[in-house]
């Protein structure tokens, strides 16, 4: 049962963060009694609690919409990219996750995906485009379920926390270092006769105390973050596995990430540990996994879920992990193993989309991204596909290949005896100050400009992306996954009605 | 002595309110789990007609195929009750698998937009309809263990908790042991 695992987690990150917490305290209170033994303690711990909080309030506050905005990601909806939509929709389900996370693509390149969201109800699941052009649905659908279990094992809000913990037990103990350093006289302008209570060796201890802390703290830290997010990865591995009961999924796509070499520009230390690969290790996928990394090494993941022949549940990813390691750690709470029911393997989708070349490959990238930035498609006769900036007044576009003039499709006026009823009670409804011929435009509360004017039709010519105008120039897109009957013009908001190629 | 008397009486009925709660919470949960699947059941109901009607065009010589789904679907919209709506679905699933494996011959029909958005929300239903049955049978079984265990059993059998049904949807995929694949 998930809620179990859940729970043992949790116990688990609170014995941790008051590890954490104890050091960042003691650090504090040797600093300031360093500095000033008289009284200097409680100021040093003030200000370490201090540092810790403006660090966390920053990251709850400012963490995962900036980090959305600075890596440029854009929200994505069913219809722009109906499969990852349907996949992240199954997750949620197979996880149990209350709501519907938000969707987001970024514009890269490398393959990759990352979870944030504090709380599982307020998460996004972001992906970038290259991820998307080149794993298959199965695949797609094991990434996703490794970030859906990132959420629902809290794993976001724990490792963002104890982020912020290391983050300022470092900073303490530089500063401390760094500042004896300069001023070493300072420490011995107050002599232990004044300190009172504490006898010189007890003064004397405690400075003692507080320089191994700044030098080992730190690396204590580090080395607890590092190991518990390197388990968490193997824990997410497991719940994706358990979800999507189906681990050559998994494994395949993280095959294709790691055969990366395109680095990732958007990621940095601070939010490497939600990836689903270390981006900050891309090169050759054996890159260096010891202590101070983030990620287990891939090549140790990958041959867990191979080794997953008997089922898809919690037991059996155990079972694998000690065979591929060759020692019985265990990595799922010894609770969530005990309720976990066997689940049974089920058998790969057939595989509808052909392997592409490379040169394909970042074409769909590139389509997707002008898709996704609301670029137009047109097919020129001769084969060309010229894409339309979203801005772009005029009626017709040149061809950059044939220097042939394509004339931008418009939507056209319906029925003309309809549209002249739909003026009849417009101009109704202004002469007599309101019949109940149309309440709907009279109830509307924010009207565009062109609401009531009379609906536009326009008949589709393919089934794929298509593009058209509206009679006031914006430019309407429409996807192969567009299924509705009519669409309100973004600009002007006169509707469209939408029929099937004739 | 009074007060101890008093003190084992409040925290029998506290427990007694306690063990009824969860009781209720138990059931809504499994109530809950089910209204997600019947989402789902109604979803693929409603994309059928979508998808024959788009394959008709290109299928003259499959009428066979495209009615024993047609009679699937109208024999599962009808269906009553956890237990026969199980075997309905499972009946429908088994004529869309062979419809799905028709389809393979056409490759016109493959090819059209049309038919693949159809044919991706479909696959994708159907594993929303495995996801949310095995959370479903997981809160039944949850449920059922505690209506049936000392001391819950007692509040269970005054108020009338009856045990829930399993949904059983068998893939036909999941108990075929060896794996047999066809290699073109």
């Amino acid at each position: 049962m998930m809620w179990e695992l859940i729970a043992a987690n949790r116990r688990k990150s609170l014995a941790l963060f008051a590890g954490m917490a104890l050091i960042l305290c003691m650090l504090g209170y040797g600093i300031g009694y360093t500095v000033r033994p008289d009284g200097g303690g409680h100021i040093g711990l003030l200000i370490a609690i201090s540092i810790w909080l403006i660090l966390a309030a920053m990251s709850v506050f400012g963490g995962g919409s900036l980090l959305l905005k600075l890596s440029r990601a854009r929200p994505v909806s069913p219809d722009l990219h109906p499969v990852l939509w349907n996949v992240v929709e199954e997750m949620k389900i197979a996880s149990g996750l209350p709501a519907m996370p938000k969707i987001y693509i970024i514009d890269e390149r490398a393959p990759n995906a990352f979870a944030t969201g504090l709380r599982p109800e307020e998460s996004a699941i972001i992906v970038t485009a290259g991820l998307l052009s080149r794993l298959n649905r199965d695949e797609l659908q094991g990434v996703v379920a490794h970030e859906m279990a990132h959420i629902v094992n809290r794993d976001v809000q724990f490792m963002t926390v104890a982020g912020i913990m290391l983050g300022s037990i470092v900073l303490l103990s530089q500063v401390f270092l760094r500042g004896m350093w300069l001023a070493p006289g300072r420490s011995r302008r107050y002599s232990p006769k004044s300190t009172g209570k504490i006898g010189p060796q007890g003064h004397i201890a405690i400075v003692f105390i507080t320089i191994a802390l700044a030098i080992l703290g730190p690396l204590l830290a580090r080395i607890f973050y590092f190991a518990i997010s390197r388990k968490r990865e193997y824990l997410a591995d497991a719940s994706a596995v358990r979800f999507t009961r189906f681990p050559d999924g998994l494994a395949n796509a993280l095959e294709k990430i790691s055969a990366n070499t395109i680095p990732l520009e958007s990621a940095n230390k601070v939010t490497a540990p939600m990836f689903i690969v270390n981006p900050m290790e891309t090169g050759d996928g054996m890159a260096a996994s010891g202590l101070g990394s983030t990620h287990p090494p891939i090549h140790e993941r990958i041959a867990i879920l191979r080794n997953m022949t008997r089922g898809a549940g919690l037991l059996q990813y155990q079972r694998a992990f000690s065979k591929a390691k060759g020692k019985p750690t265990m990595i799922i709470p010894s609770s969530g193993l005990k309720k976990d029911k066997p689940v049974a393997v089920r058998e790969p989708h057939p595989d509808t989309v052909k392997p592409k070349s490379n040169k394909a490959e970042v074409r769909d990238v590139l389509d997707l991204m002008r898709a996704v930035n609301g670029f137009a498609f047109l097919i020129c006769a001769c084969g060309l596909k010229i894409k339309v900036p979203p801005d772009f007044g005029e009626p017709r576009i040149e061809c950059p290949r044939c220097k042939r003039k394509n004339e931008i499709p418009t939507a056209k006026v319906t029925d003309v005896a309809e549209a002249a009823a739909v003026i009849g009670a417009m101009v109704g409804t202004l002469a007599g100050g309101g019949q109940e011929e149309i309440p709907t435009a009279t109830q509307q509360s924010v009207k565009l400009p062109g609401a009531d004017a009379p609906p536009l039709e326009y008949y589709r010519r393919s089934s794929g992306w298509e593009t058209f105008s509206c009679s006031c120039g914006k430019l309407q897109q429409l996807s192969p996954a567009f299924s509705a009957h009519q669409l309100n013009c973004r600009k002007c908001g006169r509707i469209i009605r939408v029929d099937p190629a004739k | 002595m009074q007060w101890i008397g008093l003190l084992i009486i409040v925290a029998f009925f506290a427990g007694f309110i306690g063990m009824y709660n969860s009781l209720v919470q138990l059931r809504n949960r499994v109530k809950n789990a089910w209204s997600q699947i019947d989402v789902q059941l109604k979803r693929r109901h409603d994309l059928i007609p979508n998808l024959v009607e788009t394959a008709k065009g290109y299928m003259k010589h499959e009428r066979e195929t495209l009615s024993a789904v047609t009679d699937a679907r109208s024999r599962a919209m009808g269906a009553d009750g956890v237990a026969a709506k199980g075997q309905a679905e499972t009946s429908l699933s088994g004529a869309l698998s062979k419809f799905m494996l028709v389809v393979e011959n056409y490759p016109d029909l493959k090819a059209n937009q049309n038919f693949l958005a159809l044919q991706e929300e479909l696959t994708s239903t159907e594993n929303k309809i495995a996801f949310s049955r095995q959370s479903y049978n997981d809160s039944v079984l949850f449920f059922n263990n505690k209506i049936q265990m000392f001391p819950s059993n007692i509040i269970a059998n005054m108020f009338s908790f009856n045990a829930e049904e399993f949904f059983e949807i068998e893939d036909a995929q999941e108990r075929e042991a060896p794996k047999v694949q066809f290699t073109s």
